[in-house]
């Protein structure tokens, strides 16, 4: 009965939609007060239908439900309860309704913060967000119901949930990234509602900005989450593989923080207006092209969901209505004047534009490494894949020159700054990152390397340069007694820039650094890597809840340390996936270095493969990552935000609805 | 200059530097880095270049996996029904390798006519089979899989 | 002249999106299978109901070869399909591909039984010489014991009207209705 309560309220949220669509547009249009007024009232409206039909289904799943087809074949009687919650997003229905879930929160969390918006352009915005809900209301409803229910054929048993998708990762890895690719929606609709009433203003670009840094935010830590993952849980150790799936999460990033970017000058100077509005619409719609990737199955990925060509048909019908109805709105509407104003060489608008010209050659590159096995068969040249050396080679020195540019960014004045004062500032900088990088390979390796030079100097030169704006600002503002007055958008730049700083050098540093080896190990068996001897005490035989395991069992110490790291790495053996076995890896995590261990098969005589990895740094790409997500969450409490928001009475997170 | 018309000389330099700059490496580094899939009968039709990267899938013979008496040497044969490929690996088979099912192995085709996996690939799913193998066994589409709900991830 | 400028995005996409159209028909639902029009692999294997069976025993008349195992959720979908059209008079052979005996009796019995006869493969080895991809798979098979047709995926009422009872008719209609 609640399924079909479930599907219901689905249904009536699409009614919804369909209104918050229309009646806002036509109310703007015919200038009725009554329509327009009614957006916020639709857009929550929506919201708290669709959170029904989502608690139905989660319903489902949690009392274990198989006569609903999805439960019975993601989930199981054995399956924890919280792994049981989260199938409800482990399969391609159920994350359609998450996504469903999360596109009415955003609506109505613009319903309920953006209230320093004038009325019109709110009934514009929230009638473009319903437009893309219906949108995907009629992809759920029509080619993905996870209402279906399997009578009068009920099996007694579900189908399990994907054993590597039972971990906590996993259980927040989708919101988030949804949380992310949805919410540049927002930005989106900012963007045409803009375009569409013709006020495309400072203003406009105001408005925008910490919707941009919200979904920015949980995007980064979307995409964090789900490096982690792949490291602990695929088992061998990988944090990027430049997988498809991964691409398809990476280039929203990648053109989201050029927008952020982007927004900046637009809103302090009224300059590259035109730009960042393709940068909004182009946001999104590479959100949407990442969906369309992953689901219709054009592309092979360790990661895709099944593939459906319906799904894939309905998904790009989609993607062109609403990419190239924006495009070509912009195409009519775009403001062709760049501003009133010029600006040097010397000036962080220059910088900023150098920001987002990297940044975009980065997410083209991405592009059409992704996209080039798919041109190359449809001209019939064969089959082909793009391997990760030509992402690395292409990314190594893109984010070098970025890394240089952030640098100064931040240093420079808007319109124009004094190239004296400038050398003046950069002078020890400049010295800093020299030494450090200099010393780097010797104190930490004791010989020459000279990547992980460059990568040490680059990194200090972030963090230099960083405390040389620091420095700069609090003489110009009286002195240390300034540090609380600088207000928190500043320090969510400081840290945000600090943890990209990280994420480089964890990058870089554990690529040059990292060792593995495969050997074959029997009970009492060591083998020495980089300094560190791993002895292998054998195997038993463990009972987890709805798997068995062997369990290696593990000891590393440094040489020359007394100290024992106890590691254990598994064979799992999950009940229901007809003797698939799944690798858990036995991880030693540490700031300067992971010890990861993972078990491969038993080969006769007792001796099993074992890969034993040290990995310098690699915790670094992860808290860089989350040190992006706290810039953007910091700069979400800036002053100016709240004050403007001060008369809804709702404090902070625009998020938070999500 | 005219401020405004100085902006503009700003961005066109930027744009072109930048676009061809990045042009020139984004291709090199694509045609460097592209690997190219052959079916087994391609390999026995000696279609596939040696010493270069390439791909290579099909399902593996059962009974042919045989491992070295120490170290993690081993060899398996990969089949399309037309022709079969002999594969020498070193090191650890993914989890779902196994004999009878879809692989593709990373690697180069030595003189001799065997092929050194660097790499080998296994999917996650009992239905799923890589659609290069699927192509090579001429045997149509994953469509159809699709319908039997094997989902993988969520990414 | 500037406005046109502004076009170039959209022009961009469009072609982006004529690629990605081309993609979705580059894996169409339908691609002629190597064994078409080849015999039936030679193979001897028990059956769920006990007597060995051969691909000898498959010729004589026109007949469906169905894939399926229990792990399938897809088998499930198209099982209640089945038993119609085996209600209609059209044999069907099961090929039980990896999977379990007992499982598979459990739901033959519990679902009903559309098949003439059930090849056991728990190895999937007979699904091998056949180029099994997945499960369900149908061939049709002639008189003569040569594979006519294969589709993958399940049977329903739109694929046995457009795509395997056209191909069952070709061969010999008479005998099935």
């Amino acid at each position: 009965m609640y399924v079909e309560l479930g599907h219901f309220a689905l249904i009536l949220g699409f009614g919804l939609a369909l209104t918050q669509a229309l009646l806002p547009m036509l109310g703007v249009m015919r200038g009725l007060r009554s329509w327009t007024q009614a957006a916020g009232a639709l857009a929550c409206g929506q919201f708290v239908f669709i959170a029904i039909s989502f608690a139905c289904l989660a319903h489902a799943f949690l009392i274990d439900d198989f006569s609903v087809r999805l439960v019975a074949t993601n989930s199981n009687t054995l399956l924890p309860a919280w792994y049981k919650f989260s199938a409800v997003w482990g399969n391609h229905e159920g994350s359609m309704l998450l996504w469903l879930l999360i596109l009415a929160g955003w609506s109505s969390a613009v319903a309920v913060l953006a209230t320093e918006l004038t009325q019109d352009m709110r009934a514009r915005v929230l009638s473009v967000m319903g437009m893309i809900a219906v949108g995907f209301h009629l992809f759920v409803l029509f080619t993905s119901n996870p209402f279906l229910r399997s009578f009068p054929n009920v099996p007694q048993e579900g189908r399990d949930l994907n054993p590597l998708l039972q971990d906590i990762g996993l259980v927040m890895h989708p919101p988030m990234l949804y949380l992310g690719y949805v919410g540049f929606s927002v930005t989106f609709a900012f963007a045409i509602a803009a375009l569409w009433s013709g006020r495309l203003d400072t203003a406009w670009a105001r408005w925008s900005r910490p919707w941009t840094t919200a979904a920015w935010m949980f995007l980064s830590v979307g995409i964090t989450l789900g490096s982690w993952w792949a490291y602990y849980e695929l088992g061998w150790g990988g944090w990027w593989f430049w997988d498809p799936v991964e691409n398809a999460s990476f280039m929203p990033w990648l053109a989201g923080t050029a927008l952020l970017h982007s927004l900046a000058v637009t809103e302090k100077r009224g300059l590259f207006r035109s730009w960042t509005v393709l940068l909004a619409i182009l946001t999104f719609s590479l959100s949407l092209l990442g969906t369309f990737l992953v689901r219709s199955g054009i592309l092979t990925s360790v990661h895709a969901f099944a593939t459906d060509p319906a799904r894939g048909s309905f998904v790009l019908a989609f993607l062109g209505v609403v990419v190239g109805g924006s495009l070509t709105l912009y195409a009519l509407r775009a403001p062709q004047s760049s501003g009133p104003a010029g600006y040097s060489w010397l000036s962080r608008e220059a910088a900023l534009l150098g920001n987002n010209v990297l940044l975009i050659v980065s997410m083209a590159t991405v592009l059409l490494g992704t996209l080039a096995p798919l041109l190359v068969s449809a001209l019939d040249m064969g089959r082909i894949s793009v391997g990760p050396p030509y992402f690395n080679l292409m990314f190594v020195p893109l984010m070098s020159v970025l890394a240089v540019v952030m640098g100064v960014g931040p240093l420079l004045r808007w319109r124009e700054s004094s190239a004296g004062g400038l050398r003046g500032l950069l002078v020890g900088p400049i010295g800093f990152s020299l030494a450090a990088g200099l010393i780097f390979p010797f104190v930490y390796r004791g010989h020459w390397h000279g990547g992980a030079a460059f990568t040490a100097g680059l990194a200090a030169w972030l963090l230099s340069t960083l405390f040389a704006g620091l420095r700069q600002r609090l003489r110009e503002r009286g002195g240390v007694q300034a540090l609380p007055r600088l207000g928190s958008a500043y320090w969510g730049m400081v840290v945000a820039h600090i943890g990209f700083a990280f994420c480089m050098a964890g990058a870089a540093l554990t690529s040059i650094y990292s060792d593995e080896r495969d050997v074959r190990m029997s009970a009492g068996d060591e083998v020495t890597l980089s300094g560190y001897v791993f002895s292998f005490l054998g195997t038993r035989h463990v009972e987890g809840p709805n798997y068995s395991a062997e369990r290696g069992e593990f000891t590393a110490r440094s040489e020359g340390s007394t100290r024992v790291l106890h590691l254990k790495a598994e064979k799992r053996d999950y009940h229901s996936q007809m003797g698939n076995v799944m690798t858990e890896a036995g991880i030693s995590p540490g700031f300067l270095r992971d010890l990861y261990v993972s078990l491969g098969e038993p080969i006769g005589d007792g001796s099993w493969a074992v890969r034993v990895h040290h990995k310098p740094f690699v915790r670094w790409l992860w808290i860089g990552g989350v040190l992006m997500g706290a810039g953007g969450l910091l700069t979400l409490f800036d002053r100016r935000y709240r004050r403007a928001r001060a008369p809804a009475s709702v404090p902070v997170t625009a998020g938070a609805v999500a | 200059m005219h401020p405004v018309r100085r902006q503009r000389l700003i961005i066109v330099a930027f744009i072109v530097v930048g676009a061809s700059a990045a042009a020139t490496l984004i291709f090199r580094a694509l045609s460097d880095n592209m690997n190219f899939f052959y079916a087994p009968a391609q390999i026995a039709g000696g279609e596939a270049p040696t010493g270069r990267t390439i791909r290579v899938g099909g399902l593996v013979v059962p009974g042919s996996l045989k491992r070295a008496e120490s170290g993690l040497d081993l060899a398996f044969r990969v089949t399309d029904n037309r022709a079969e490929l002999e594969v020498d690996f070193r090191g650890i088979l993914p989890d779902l390798f196994s004999e009878g099912k879809g692989v593709v192995a990373v690697g180069e085709l030595m003189p001799g006519g065997r092929f050194k996996a660097a790499e080998v690939l296994a999917k996650h799913d009992e239905n799923y089979m890589p659609p290069e193998v699927h192509e090579a066994l001429k045997k149509g589409e994953t469509a159809g899989l699709a319908a039997t709900g094997g989902d993988d991830d969520v990414r | 002249m500037a406005r046109l400028r502004l076009f170039l995005p959209l022009l961009v996409f469009a072609a982006l999106a004529l690629l990605f159209w081309r993609g979705l028909s580059l894996d169409p639902n339908y691609m002629p299978s190597a064994l078409e029009n080849r015999p039936l692999p030679a193979f001897s294997a028990p059956t769920l109901e006990g007597p060995v069976i051969s691909d000898a025993e498959l010729r004589g008349k026109p007949a469906l070869l169905n894939v399926w195992a229990t792990w399938c959720p897809s088998c499930a979908a198209e099982h209640a399909y089945l038993n119609a059209l085996a209600r209609k008079g059209v044999l069907i052979y099961g090929l039980n591909y990896k999977d379990n005996a007992e499982a598979a009796g459990r739901w033959i019995a519990e679902k009903g039984n559309p098949y003439v006869a059930n090849i056991l493969d728990p190895a999937g080895l007979i699904g091998i010489d056949l180029g099994v991809t997945g499960a369900p798979e149908t061939y049709v098979v002639d008189a003569a014991g040569v594979i006519q047709l294969r589709h993958q995926g399940p049977v329903d009422e739109r694929v046995w009207r457009t795509v395997i009872e056209p191909a069952l008719a070709g061969l010999s209609a008479g005998s099935l209705r």
